[in-house]
């Protein structure tokens, strides 16, 4: 890094970059144009009929009407409080989870592949997760029927609620079981940046056990790089739609399902009392991020003098243990719930209380062969588009980066994770607005752009770290022997990165795959993706159907997966075998 | 301060480059008045057809009648899948608002009651065109009055039917030995077997229509019901109602704290052994259900003496649709003896057929003649006493007051 030569040389390239390198600069613009524009100008569309104005549909005059309906409707403080309980429940407990993983996890050998093996259950769409969690803790479930009618003396399922329970604890799992993955891969990739084994192996010497160790001395220094993935899981787990229409309490349900019901009504007079009830949701995530940010605060001064206390082996151990014992059952559990939905997809029958079903059969996978099509092709269509449209704009912004030498700071970050804090119901609705007056609302162009607002930051932040990690020399070298920036891009940088770069696109492509709500707003509904489909059919069709769709949604996402990591191995063996 | 300007400056022109995907702007024609020439202009077109899709075996009707259609008439129907048929009333609304009143998005759409009111009086719907189809002459217009009066609206040709409902109740046989025959002996049957019935959610037409049979058999008058209710009517005429249902709440499926989003998921769950009767709107719906594996063998249908609610569905052309001609073409294949007829095999769906048997030649007759039975399926005797659907005010006030009294 600290190479005389490299300013010099850097100035050199930068002289060679600045003639053509025009169109590059504009990388960055465009890139935050992409997902900025369409959140302010659907923030504001959403936040306007909340105060009476739409005129599209009568409303010309500014006023709290909307609001007053708002808190009049049958059973919104009900809605309000279980929005922000199982909201926030979600986030402390998949916080105190990953931490708890990690600080027990950590450097033993197999975390190396910690990545591979959370990527399954992180590619894996939200909807398709609760849907097979639906099946697995129901009173006529799985769990029921692998335990009855031996154990639990069940003949009959129990009328006990577990999924639509109203205190919302079938979400909170579900969700836990989805974000603390992620937030495990944030954390791993935080640990990168500080010199943990070395301060750990010191925190050993004087006495600490591993797992102690790690939370005392390690966590202080990772989180505030993982500050903005838990504001972003606790933004998403107040505000998921998908996900608490399957799972969630219905009479009444959370806030950003009664906004998404208001949205879709026949009486379009509910459009006002539902773009407040989408700008309350706002406020309620902007008042929870505040809370937690408040939170922290405080934690950081019981952890000071829970730290300064010095105790060598105490509670903390014993809850960490347990709380990687909880992970690996809530993997355990998603994974249950797809292989439970792979299961349904095949059977012929299979009633409570058999644990499986009594016969398997291909009939339900020939007989929706041909309905599948369509929305198989149209997901298929959507990732690849808005993942190499992603892949495109970020590879521009780094290369300017690299070319410019001027990285993206921490303000570039808290940009790129906009998409990821403001509730989607609080500006999809806006925007669908201003998609219907432009006539783009349903094209296919409109829903790969609303998918690009979330593929965007998530292709950027897998990619960024590998991209500026490429030693520098290797571009210096091939500089050096004449190589325009464009061919070094292509025949250096690019199969350099062939891993990182198939990683991130894989990342994209699963995250296109299980939107749910920017495709149906910004498709209006007539878009169908295996995503949206499924997440209508959960609302009651034959279980046998939601699998096979449960199955594919699972399916799409990890064969991207397995290819991004295939792909360079069997190139490195193939490119092995040419030099034997 | 610069970066900013060069990003709206960016942003302006990402707008332009989005308007390339913007769909090409054609000329909407009036559809031609003769049947030849619709048939010639429809020739070619895809028709939206906007339908609720939360039924596998009515999803795999409409992919036949488009693999029928396209086949025949060379029209592709792309079956638009709606959580809720108020989805595409929501989006011909919209559209309106906007001033799209060409190329609109919905070609046809299936709707009945409440949502066909809410556009025939925005005056969004394109017609009369039922009387130019020319199966339309086979409709039941003498016997099945809810072919002509949709939730006590008249149709005037905006919306011509294709299928037929009416409310059954289907239970398991081998847990169920003597059904209830009304609406007081529900009661009786549920407070003898608490949890194992429930309805759905009252937001979905068949919750809310649960509650209106009830109410039919509930008031002294059933008459009142033809006509909108005023606010003193409303609390008195259903006043009856809300004490059955206080009473019965209690005996449901979770005791009435939660329920089932639609038809659908209560079947699932009474092929899941968690309850043993429901309400259904399609009469052949165990008989189909049980064919497909999506409920035991052990079930079977009931009527309530007294009569059940029937009514028709329709298929609409919104007034701003694109493609009408091809539109039209759906419509009129719905109306087939010989599509009707398949529709009507509980194989496939088990509609009643919304035609006039009488007014079929005996070749047409065949195929309707030839449909298997099964001792699932109600007999026609069973399902003579047909209750006309109460004005649809009734409807939405009862979801609200249901909203009212139960949600909290």
């Amino acid at each position: 890094m600290d190479d005389p030569h490299h300013g010099r040389v850097g100035a050199a390239v930068h002289e060679v970059t600045r003639a053509r390198g025009g169109v590059l600069r504009l990388a960055p613009a465009l890139t935050v144009a992409v997902f900025l524009l369409p959140i302010g100008a659907g923030l504001i569309g959403t936040a306007l009929p909340a105060f009476g104005y739409l005129p599209a549909i009568g409303g010309r005059a500014f006023g709290i009407a909307p609001w007053r309906e708002l808190f009049a409707s049958p059973g919104i403080a009900t809605a309000v409080r279980t929005t922000v309980v199982t909201g926030i429940a979600a986030t402390l407990v998949s916080v105190a989870l990953a931490l708890g993983f990690c600080a027990v996890a950590h450097g033993r050998r197999w975390t190396r592949r910690i990545g591979g093996m959370l990527a399954p259950i992180l590619a894996t769409p939200h909807a398709a997760v609760a849907i097979g969690f639906a099946f697995v803790v129901a009173p006529s479930g799985w769990i029921a029927r692998a335990l009855s009618p031996w154990l639990t003396g069940w003949a009959l399922p129990p009328d006990i609620a577990t999924v639509g329970h109203a205190s919302g604890w079938p979400l909170v799992l579900c969700l836990v079981a989805k974000e603390t993955p992620y937030l495990i891969l944030m954390i791993a990739g935080a640990l990168h940046q500080v010199p943990a084994a070395r301060h750990l192996g010191i925190a050993r010497m004087l006495g600490y056990g591993v797992t102690e160790a790690w939370l005392k001395v390690i966590l202080p220094q990772i989180y505030p790089q993982i500050r903005l993935p838990i504001l972003a899981v606790l933004a998403f787990s107040l505000s998921v739609v998908d996900v608490a229409l399957i799972l969630g309490p219905s009479n009444p349900p959370t806030l950003a399902v009664l906004a998404v019901r208001w949205f879709g009504d026949a009486d379009i007079a509910n459009y006002f009392p539902g773009a407040a009830a989408a700008c309350l949701l706002f406020a309620i995530v902007v008042g929870a991020m505040m809370a937690w940010v408040a939170l922290e605060h405080a934690g950081e001064a019981v952890g000071r003098r829970w730290i300064a206390r010095g105790t060598r082996s105490g509670a903390a151990s014993i809850g960490a243990r347990a709380a990687f014992a909880m992970t690996i059952a809530l993997c355990a559990g998603s994974a249950l719930a797809i292989v439970g939905m792979s299961i349904w997809s095949f059977a012929a029958q299979w009633r409570f209380p058999d644990a499986l079903p009594g016969s398997l059969t291909l009939g339900n996978w020939s007989r929706l062969w041909a309905s599948l099509a369509v929305p198989v092709a149209t997901t298929l269509a959507l990732a690849l588009a808005a993942t190499l449209i992603a892949l495109l704009l970020v590879v521009c912004c780094l290369e300017n980066e690299s070319r410019t030498h001027r990285r993206a700071g921490d303000r570039a970050l808290w940009i790129l994770y906009v998409p990821l804090l403001v509730p989607q119901i609080a500006f999809l609705f806006g925007a669908q607005v201003l998609l219907v007056s432009t006539g783009l609302d349903g094209t296919f162009g409109a829903v790969v752009w609303a998918h690009l607002i979330f593929v965007l930051p998530y292709l950027f932040l897998s990619l960024a770290d590998p991209w500026r990690a490429l030693d520098p020399r290797y571009a210096r070298s091939a500089t050096s022997l004449g190589a325009t920036p464009l061919e070094l891009l292509l025949r250096i940088k690019l199969p350099l990165l062939m891993g990182p770069v198939l990683i991130a696109c894989a990342v994209a492509f699963a995250v296109s795959v299980g939107q749910y709500l920017p495709t149906l707003f910004a498709g209006s509904g007539r878009v169908a993706t295996l995503t949206t489909d499924a997440v209508t059919l959960s609302a009651g069709a034959d279980r046998r159907v939601i699998g096979v769709y449960a199955l594919l949604q699972a399916a799409l996402p990890c064969c991207a997966y397995l290819l991004a990591v295939a792909l360079p191995a069997w190139r490195m063996a193939h490119r092995r075998a040419r030099w034997t | 301060m610069r970066a900013w300007r060069r990003a709206s400056i960016v942003a302006w022109v990402t707008w332009m480059l989005a308007s390339v995907f913007a769909p090409g702007v054609s000329v909407a024609v009036e559809p031609a008045q003769n049947w030849s020439d619709i048939t010639r202009k429809a020739r070619g077109q895809t028709v939206n057809f906007n339908a609720w899709a939360g039924d596998e075996k009515t999803n795999a009707f409409i992919a036949w009648v488009g693999e029928q259609i396209a086949k025949r008439f060379g029209v592709m129907v792309n079956h638009v899948k709606l959580r809720d048929t108020s989805e595409a009333v929501t989006r011909v609304v919209a559209e309106k608002a906007a001033g799209r009143d060409r190329d609109g998005t919905v070609d046809l759409v299936w709707i009945n009651g409440p949502n066909f009111l809410a556009l025939r009086e925005e005056g969004l719907l394109f017609g009369p065109f039922a009387a130019m189809l020319p199966n339309y002459r086979y409709v039941d217009t003498t016997n099945v009055r809810s072919n002509l009066v949709d939730f006590t609206v008249p149709v005037d040709g905006y919306e011509s039917p294709w299928r037929r409902a009416q409310i059954v109740f289907v239970y398991d046989g081998e847990r169920v030995t003597e059904p209830p025959r009304s609406v007081p002996a529900l009661l009786a049957w549920a407070k003898a077997h608490p949890g194992r019935t429930t309805h759905p959610n009252v937001r979905n037409f068949l919750g809310s229509t649960f509650l209106k049979q009830a109410l039919y058999e509930l008031v002294p008058d059933p008459e009142v019901l033809q006509r909108p209710p005023t606010d003193a009517s409303f609390a008195s005429v259903t006043a009856p109602l809300w004490a059955w249902y206080d009473a019965l709440r209690p005996t449901l499926w979770r005791r009435g704290e939660q329920f089932p989003d639609n038809g659908p998921a209560q079947r699932q769950l009474m092929n899941d052994g968690e309850i043993d009767l429901m309400v259904s709107f399609n009469p052949a719906e165990a008989a189909v259900a049980l064919s497909a594996g999506q409920l035991p063998d052990s079930v079977r249908t009931v009527v309530f003496d007294k009569g059940t609610i029937g009514n028709t569905s329709f298929v609409a052309i919104p007034y701003n649709a694109a493609n009408k001609e091809g539109a039209m073409i759906v419509a009129d294949f719905l109306l087939e003896p010989a599509t009707q007829a398949h529709a009507q095999d509980f194989r496939q769906m088990g509609n009643i057929t919304v035609l006039d048997l009488a007014k079929l030649t005996a070749a047409e007759r065949a195929p309707f003649d030839a449909l298997p039975r099964n001792p699932a399926l109600p007999t026609s005797a069973e399902l003579r006493r047909t209750l006309l659907e109460p004005h649809p005010t009734w409807m939405t006030r009862i979801t609200a007051e249901w909203e009212r009294r139960y949600t909290k």
